[in-house]
């Protein structure tokens, strides 16, 4: 049986032969109790055929697919209702803070598969090496390592703090008349003196990333739009947590015209088209939680956010100010914006007020804008994240 | 992957013989195998057939089915397919009165692969036998020709559902007759018609004289051939035009294509075959998904109750009978769909309902109890097992009693935005409104065909029958690319696309937004259609407004 590495040099072949890429590079979502989705990773593949549409083009707005049923009931009646967006157990009020326990990325089965998959695309695709921005983080794990001294007896002879130590014996001795003419064939050397290194447990430092992934699941998201987000926020999250080691904590914000925390890579996936759309309450979500917890001291932190580039705001004022704000700390805000293929040439709000204030420019090592066609293939959106993270 | 144990193959065997006293027919070899889940998932991409060829797709798919199966396992009771003898898998060693219900259902799906007549291409070849072959055949190819035999599959499969199933069908069937043609048809149709031009009195004369000679007191054509000696030649002439099948486009690639006819290129010409009749293989199977699942549904059902060796075990089969054939409140099972098709089918046939008189019959109460105790019920449904395909059998014989019977109805889904909610709602109970609801979820590949018209200066030019669907745009490309490949020259498609109001996309992106304060339309604008031309030259698209 082939395997996935086999596949994927398969398709590099194909652009050599100047065709397209087939494999993208699939999830499967179980859920689990208590948050603890597995992500299954797998190849797709389409095969391209003329086959008919699916879509239904005069339907009314809101109104979905007939399928079949049974049952009592006259023409009209109601039999049932699905809410859009799944509830949580909480309410929506105070969604922004779940308190401790929240941040818990390391214990999702997703870890071990999106870290083959960040494996994948950092190789496979190209994907640059991150730089260490350098901030530390104390943390609970430990390497043993040849650090601690330890007088007479021990692993490796420490030769240049043994000499340093005879020096200093012999001076109180009064064996050195003159320092400035040092002779060691003199010294007298007691085994107390000699100083060796031992095997020591140490606290491992590490930089330690923190990244927001933030989506609009707001009405105008429906269908591929969400879903080319949603791939390009697994592919930054797996590709973070192979450069970062596993030391990734991830933090899920949706938002519509209201913004809240979700607890899991799931709920972040899952959840579907609500209301309308106010871009800036995602960012002053993230902004909040932030300060409030003070973050910015221990990680680096990133900021993903997917959107349509609907916003109700059109001049973008909150936007622009909560942006300004997170560039105080953030390492890195990268805004995808994935165009309905009606838009055509015309540019979306979020895309004409970032570009008119300038701040693209003025703060371009800090923020990067991607935006790209909802029929977007892997390879694009792998190029994309290219851009969001250079 | 083993064959069953004797003892189980026993309980099979006598499962055959109860299945023969019914009406079933089918032939008398049949293998049973035990497989793994494992074995199942790599199966299924390569259709259940173990000895088809070995395409990178499949190992895809087989990657997938294992992450699928990993987060939702899910175990298949049975599995069968149409090769000969019919092979037949299964997951376990069930308990013995699960296998007799099983060896029912797989009995009902054989008797159907075996004499619906959609499947009358597949009846003279075995399946595993020549795919061992064409894998073989591939296999060798691919160790001289690398990569570019998968690239040949691949592009052979992106045509290989346009396929002419319908017109190869009919060619064996009418045995390459244009139609069967019976005297009276010729002399009415075409012989005073298109030969004779006679004026419309003597045409509607000639009618008052068949029907007046009906009773057979006199020979019908002995007048005409006194009168039009030359009748019985003009005849025999018209039904000895026998039709070549007509080319789907496949064939004309492999007949025309200039790239491969170059000699270094004629082995793609093998593959491009054995992609096609892979595909033709299964072309029936896609089309009475239905009618099979229900017909062997209904045969389990049916002999399992009159089966005496599963005394004790009776709620046990209600439980698993009721998991496959129940009616969802929201959604379709195709098993359960059939399955109650096909009773309501036999309980009206054996009322004697498909008549004149029934159909006439005005009042509910009077339709009820009519009963002609015809009991012609179990010979009809054979006859429509081995007549029609899901079309036929949906759109003939779903009737408002069916509908009612079975308190069905078309569910409509809605958006309701004050409660942030889905709302299924009961749509329509009209018979018309639930036949069409199924009818757009039948298998219908869109209709492209070669216009030799269009092909001048080495174009393969494509025309699509256009029937009120547009084509999925997203995979045009690559579909062109590939039989661009195989044509060895530009491609032109012709089809057809909505026109765009600008106003639709503003008014979608408007509904959400209460602040843009559009009024709602109720009326959903009526949809333009453009003739679209796509043009794929040296693997690039571009298109154009016909």
């Amino acid at each position: 049986m082939i395997t996935l590495d086999e596949l994927l040099e398969r398709d590099r072949r194909r652009e050599e032969d100047g065709f397209k890429r087939k494999i993208r590079i699939g999830r499967i979502v179980k859920p689990g109790s208590g948050g603890k989705d597995k992500i299954i990773i797998v190849p797709t593949t389409v095969e391209e055929k003329f086959v008919h549409d699916e879509i239904t083009l005069n339907q009314e707005p809101g109104e979905g697919d007939p399928t079949g049923g049974t049952g009592e009931g006259e023409e009209g009646d109601i039999i049932g209702e699905q809410p859009v967006r799944p509830e949580e157990g909480e309410g929506e009020g105070e969604g922004a803070g779940e308190g401790p326990g929240e941040g818990e990325g390391g214990e999702h089965e997703l870890e071990s598969n999106a870290y083959e998959l960040g494996k994948v695309l950092s190789q496979d695709f190209q994907l640059p090496n991150l730089k260490d921005k350098g901030k530390k983080r104390t943390l609970a794990r430990y390497v043993y390592d040849l650090t601690d001294k330890n007088r007479g007896v021990g692993q490796i002879l420490d030769k240049k703090a043994t000499l340093k130590r005879i020096v200093e014996t012999n001076i109180t001795l009064g064996n050195i008349p003159d320092v400035g003419n040092i002779d060691s064939t003199k010294f007298i050397i007691s085994p107390q003196d000699m100083i060796y290194r031992i095997l020591s447990r140490e606290k491992d430092f590490e930089s330690q990333a923190l990244v927001f992934f933030l989506r609009d699941y707001s009405g105008s998201m429906g269908g591929k739009v969400t879903q080319t987000v949603v791939s390009q926020h697994v592919m930054l999250y797996s590709w973070l947590l192979y450069q970062y080691e596993k030391q990734v904590e991830t933090r899920f914000i949706l938002h519509d015209t209201a913004a809240k925390e979700v607890s899991d890579f799931y709920k972040y996936y899952s959840y579907k088209v609500a209301g309308g759309t106010k871009v800036f309450t995602a960012f002053k979500l993230v902004n909040d939680i932030v300060e409030r917890e003070s973050l910015a001291r221990d990680y680096n932190i990133y900021v993903f956010h997917g959107t349509d580039g609907d916003d109700w705001d059109k001049e973008g004022k909150q936007t622009l100010d909560e942006i300004e704000r997170m560039m105080n700390y953030a390492a890195r805000i990268g805004i995808s914006i994935v165009e309905h293929s009606y838009v055509g040439s015309k540019q979306t709000e979020v895309e004409k007020y970032l570009k008119r204030s300038g701040i693209l420019e003025r703060h371009s090592s800090l923020i990067k804008m991607d935006i790209m066609d909802e029929n977007a293939d892997d390879s694009r959106i792998i190029q994309g994240i290219k851009k969001l993270i250079s | 992957m083993e064959l069953v144990s004797q003892h189980v193959k026993g309980i099979m065997e006598e499962c055959k013989l109860r299945a023969r006293d019914h009406g079933l027919t089918f032939d008398d070899e049949t293998l049973e195998y035990i497989v793994t889940n494992r074995d199942m998932i790599e199966l299924s991409p390569k259709v259940m057939i173990p000895t088809l060829y070995d395409y990178w797709v499949h190992d895809v798919r087989v990657l997938s089915g294992k992450g699928m199966y990993e987060a939702y396992p899910s175990n298949p009771y049975e599995t069968v397919i149409n090769t000969r003898p019919a092979i037949s898998y299964y997951n376990d060693n069930n308990p013995d009165w699960l296998n007799v219900m099983i060896f029912y259902h797989v009995l009902g799906h054989i008797d159907f692969f075996q004499n619906n007549m959609f499947y009358k291409n597949t009846w003279d070849t075995d399946l595993t036998g020549q795919a061992l072959a064409d894998k073989r055949l591939i296999a060798h190819l691919r160790s001289e020709k690398g990569r570019w035999v998968d690239y040949a599959i691949e592009f052979s499969r992106g045509i290989d559902n346009l396929v002419g199933y319908q017109k190869e069908l009919n060619h064996t069937i009418m045995n390459g007759s244009r139609y069967q043609l019976s005297k009276i048809d010729f002399y009415f149709d075409i012989f005073l018609q298109r030969i004779k031009h006679v004026s419309q009195h003597d045409y509607l004369k000639e009618i008052t004289r068949f029907n007046a000679g009906r009773d057979g007191s006199e020979d019908f054509f002995d007048e005409i051939v006194s009168q039009y000696p030359e009748f019985d030649e003009l005849y025999k002439k018209e039904t000895s035009i026998t039709l070549k099948p007509e080319r789907d486009i496949i064939e004309y690639i492999i007949q025309h294509s200039p790239f491969l006819r170059q000699d270094e290129n004629k082995w793609i010409t093998s593959v491009i075959q054995i992609v096609k009749n892979t595909s033709s293989y299964f072309q029936p199977q896609i089309r009475t998904k239905i009618m099979n699942e229900g017909w062997a549904s209904y045969w389990h059902e049916y002999l399992f109750m009159r089966d005496d060796r599963i005394c004790g075990h009776e709620i046990d089969f209600a439980k698993v009978n009721a998991a496959v054939t129940a009616m969802p409140k929201v959604g379709l099972n195709p098993y359960a769909l059939g399955l109650r098709l096909f009773q309501h089918i036999k309980d009206m046939e054996d009322r004697g309902c498909y008549s004149f008189d029934y159909l006439f019959l005005k009042d509910e109460v009077g339709k009820k109890k009519y009963n002609r105790d015809k009991d012609s019920g179990d010979a009809f449904i054979l006859q429509v097992r081995e007549n029609l395909n899901d079309f036929t059998f949906i759109n003939t014989y779903i009737d408002q009693e069916f509908v009612d019977q079975h308190t069905l109805f078309v569910a409509g889904k809605r958006f309701n935005k004050p409660r942030m909610s889905w709302e299924f709602y009961i749509k329509s109970k009209k018979a018309d409104d639930y036949k069409q609801m199924i009818i757009d979820t039948l298998y219908h590949p869109p209709e492209v065909f070669v216009d030799p018209a269009g092909c001048k200066e080495g174009v393969l030019y494509l025309n699509h029958k256009f029937e009120n669907k547009p084509l999925k745009t997203d995979f045009i490309e690559n579909t062109m690319v590939g039989i661009e490949y195989l044509w060895g020259g530009p491609v032109h498609l012709e089809t057809s696309e909505p026109v765009v109001s600008k106003q639709a996309a503003t008014q979608y992106a408007g509904f959400w937004d209460p602040a843009s304060q559009q009024p709602q339309k109720k009326q959903p604008e009526e949809i333009k259609w453009k003739r679209m031309l796509y043009v794929m030259e040296n693997r690039k698209l571009h298109k154009r407004e016909l």
